[in-house]
């Protein structure tokens, strides 16, 4: 089962490779893995989407634990919450295509970064699901080029992800 | 004043007495800062491995945080076998390396390593220092992040600029670390728990491991086991935890234990894991280790909980908060049935060597402990030998064994026994070591006599790498690929270059007759252990076989 943990983090050089690294050298696999500076400055959120049984996410939560960087950890596919990914897509359109690309682009709701004389930029941000029938859709006519951020998540409510239960310290601690 | 001299003067209010190191172009200003003080000593060692095993060694026996120093580059290279040991076996070590300047980091410049970068899997935490002004609470925080918790080394990396320029000294009482709060205090429920569970069991078994150690835990190990009635076995790490003539002593469990240890395993109920972790040469086959039992498993550090076996009471805490708490919740209770059957195990499979021909490595540890009654340090490197004193040592006193547990670093004993007998411990250090070990680190002897240190050193020389020998002879048919020397100094003559004593053993009586005058010999000797090479290890869980399926 797909688990997304948000890891809250000192801001400082080389905590990614710290997460990283404990990541390959236990042999756990990241599917998707996003930084980037909260509302306090001083720390970051990572967003991290890991594939395993609960023994394997419990030891990665508690591996992650040890790193002195780590904050806090919360497994927040646990909980109700929202998740994004946003992907740039740069197709091959002939001006004769444009059209009927932008008409699809709506029904996704995406839109159009950049145009080119033979391309076509379309940004669409939304649920993983969405995303990879987006990128379908947009197939057929060559796509040229595609990045995508990964997954960001926070909890629905007023609930705050920092806070969530799910620490790995406290459920072990109990 | 500058940072090197804040350095020192953080060193100083840490109380750290002793350093191990070896200085080069890069960590110049820190030894230059060092020569204006008298209230540390440097120990200065012939190669940084040594170094690093040394403050281990330190560390080890004192309690306390082991300090180490080498330059940048090579010297920062070298350290990092021993970090890898201390870092497996929990130890406390604050390394200090030098670095190039900040402007030429990332340049390949000069001796230049990205040394925070390789020991990055390998050190509880590490700091390259950039800003002059933080140095002070790094090392602060370095020492604490050593010494707390589940203990390991920690290393700083400091570029020279930032050791020459000049800072305000204000060394912070408090150490502020959002991501670093490790749990001393079990859950009172668990631990009502865990009592509730050993009052009902009917065949517990502790397993105790190195954390008693590091937890100063040795005393309420005693109290708990005699409460309970429980046979205690220890791990590798956790010896002379328990005394080893304590008549609920099983001795040493798993790969090479004793087979009444590993057979209390099997037929126990209750297994209470104490600062243990469940380790591939301790456990064997998982489906055969405790089979029976209910497992309870206390820990500081929650990631071993659970890691290798099913746990069924998980309690995270320092093992002495938490035998303190639980030990006044339990009652005496008497279990003559299951304590004579251990009896019965004892007698039925007692550790035994045989009486053949030639001097006998294991009479010569029995012999060794038996005239210092069980109370000295005793240092091992890795192999055959260290499976020796491990079975035949009968410990009495906590952090008297000092070994390569985890990492199994051959040429550690030297060295360690160096920093083991810095320690001013008040007892007789002897190391017990191997004609292959030794020659790993042996330039080290140069470091002993500098610091006119009475160490014994034993050597167990069967010209050849006994226990990778003994795994071909079990797993390769015999075929002795490349585990015999052909080639050896004379050893007792390379101890007399250095200006040693040395003797040579060749046989029982030479034992007999030499060990005490060896022993009581003022100065440090080197004595030549001429031993069988055909000896091997025994008892041996093979490969594939549960814990008790041992071959004596």
């Amino acid at each position: 089962m797909k688990h997304t943990l948000s890891v809250l983090v000192e801001n400082k050089p080389g905590v990614l490779v710290r997460v990283a690294g404990l990541f390959s050298r236990r042999g756990f696999n990241i599917d998707s893995l996003t930084v980037g500076r909260t509302e306090n400055p001083d720390v970051s959120r990572m967003t991290i989407v890991v594939d395993g049984d609960d023994r394997f996410i419990e030891q990665v939560t508690k591996q992650l634990h040890k790193l002195i960087d780590v904050i806090k950890i919360s497994d927040i596919s646990a909980e109700e919450y929202v998740d994004r990914d946003l992907v740039l897509i740069k197709v091959a359109a002939e001006p004769s295509q444009r059209v009927e690309i932008m008409q699809m682009a709506g029904v996704f709701r995406a839109r159009v970064v950049d145009l080119g004389r033979k391309t076509i930029t379309l940004e669409c941000t939304g649920h993983e699901g969405k995303i990879n029938a987006f990128e379908e859709s947009l197939r057929p006519y060559g796509i040229k080029e595609l990045v995508r951020t990964g997954k960001v998540a926070m909890l629905r409510g007023s609930k705050l992800s920092g806070d969530a239960e799910l620490t790995g310290r406290r459920k072990d601690g109990e | 004043m500058t940072v090197a001299e804040a350095i020192v003067r953080c060193l100083e209010k840490e109380g750290v007495k002793v350093v191990f190191g070896y200085p080069g172009g890069a960590i110049l200003p820190v030894y230059d800062a060092l020569y204006h003080t008298s209230n540390i000593k440097h120990v200065l060692v012939r190669h940084e491995q040594g170094a690093v095993h040394a403050a281990d060694g330190y560390a080890r026996v004192t309690g306390k945080v082991g300090v180490c120093m080498a330059t940048s580059g090579p010297g920062a290279t070298n350290l990092v076998t021993g970090i890898a040991n201390a870092y497996m076996d929990s130890i406390p070590l604050v390394l200090f390396t030098g670095q190039v300047p900040v402007s030429q980091i990332g340049t390949d410049s000069f001796q230049e390593v990205d040394i925070t970068g390789i020991t990055l899997p390998i050190t509880k935490h590490n700091y390259l220092v950039k800003d002059p002004d933080k140095v002070p609470s790094i090392v602060k925080s370095a020492f604490h992040i050593a010494s707390t918790g589940r203990p390991g080394p920690v290393l700083i990396d400091l570029p020279k600029d930032v050791t020459l320029a000049k800072i305000d000294f204000k060394y912070p009482t408090a150490v502020k670390l959002r991501g670093y709060k490790p749990t001393y205090r079990g859950h009172p429920y668990k631990i009502r728990e865990v009592a509730e569970i050993i009052r009902k069991s009917q065949r517990p078994v502790i397993y105790a491991g190195g954390g008693i150690l590091s937890s100063n835990a040795a005393d309420e190990l005693v109290q708990l086991a005699e409460t309970i009635s429980a046979p205690v076995t220890n791990t590798f790490m956790g010896l002379a935890s328990f005394p080893g003539d304590h008549p609920l002593f099983l001795g040493m469990l798993g790969l090479h234990g004793t087979r009444y240890a590993n057979l209390a395993i099997t037929e126990c109920d209750l297994l209470i894991a104490l600062g243990a972790r469940f380790d591939d040469r301790v456990v064997l086959k998982l489906g055969a280790f405790a089979p029976n039992a209910t497992v309870i498993h206390i820990d500081i550090d929650p990631a071993e909980i659970g890691k290798i076996v099913k746990t069924h009471v998980p309690l995270v805490g320092d093992v002495k908060h938490v035998l303190k708490a639980l030990v006044p919740l339990l009652e005496k209770v008497d279990r003559s049935e299951w304590l004579e059957r251990i009896q019965q195990l004892k007698e039925q499979y007692p550790l035994t060597y045989g009486e053949g021909a030639g001097l006998k490595p294991q009479f010569i540890i029995e012999e060794l402990c038996r005239l210092t009654k069980g109370r000295a340090i005793v240092v091992t490197d890795v192999g055959q030998h260290q499976m020796w004193v491990a079975q035949y040592y009968r410990f009495h006193e906590p952090r008297s064994l000092v070994s390569s547990g985890g990492l199994g670093t051959m040429g550690f004993g030297l060295p360690a026994a160096v920093g083991a007998s810095m320690a001013e411990s008040g007892k007789q250090v002897i190391l017990v070591t191997g004609d292959g070990s030794i020659q790993m680190t042996m330039q080290e002897l140069g470091t002993l006599m500098e610091q006119e240190l009475p160490l014994k050193i034993f050597v167990m020389n069967n010209f050849s790498l006994g226990m990778v020998r003994q795994l071909q002879k079990f797993y390769h048919e015999g075929r002795y690929m490349a585990t015999t020397f052909r080639f050896h100094p004379d050893f007792p003559l390379l101890a007399q270059s250095y200006g040693m004593k040395a003797y040579t053993l060749e046989t029982r009586e030479d034992a007999v007759h030499l060990l005490p005058e060896i022993l009581s010999e003022p100065g440090p000797v080197m004595v030549n252990c001429l031993i069988p090479p055909e000896e091997d290890v025994m008892p041996m869980v093979l490969a594939g076989k549960g814990i008790d399926e041992a071959i004596d």
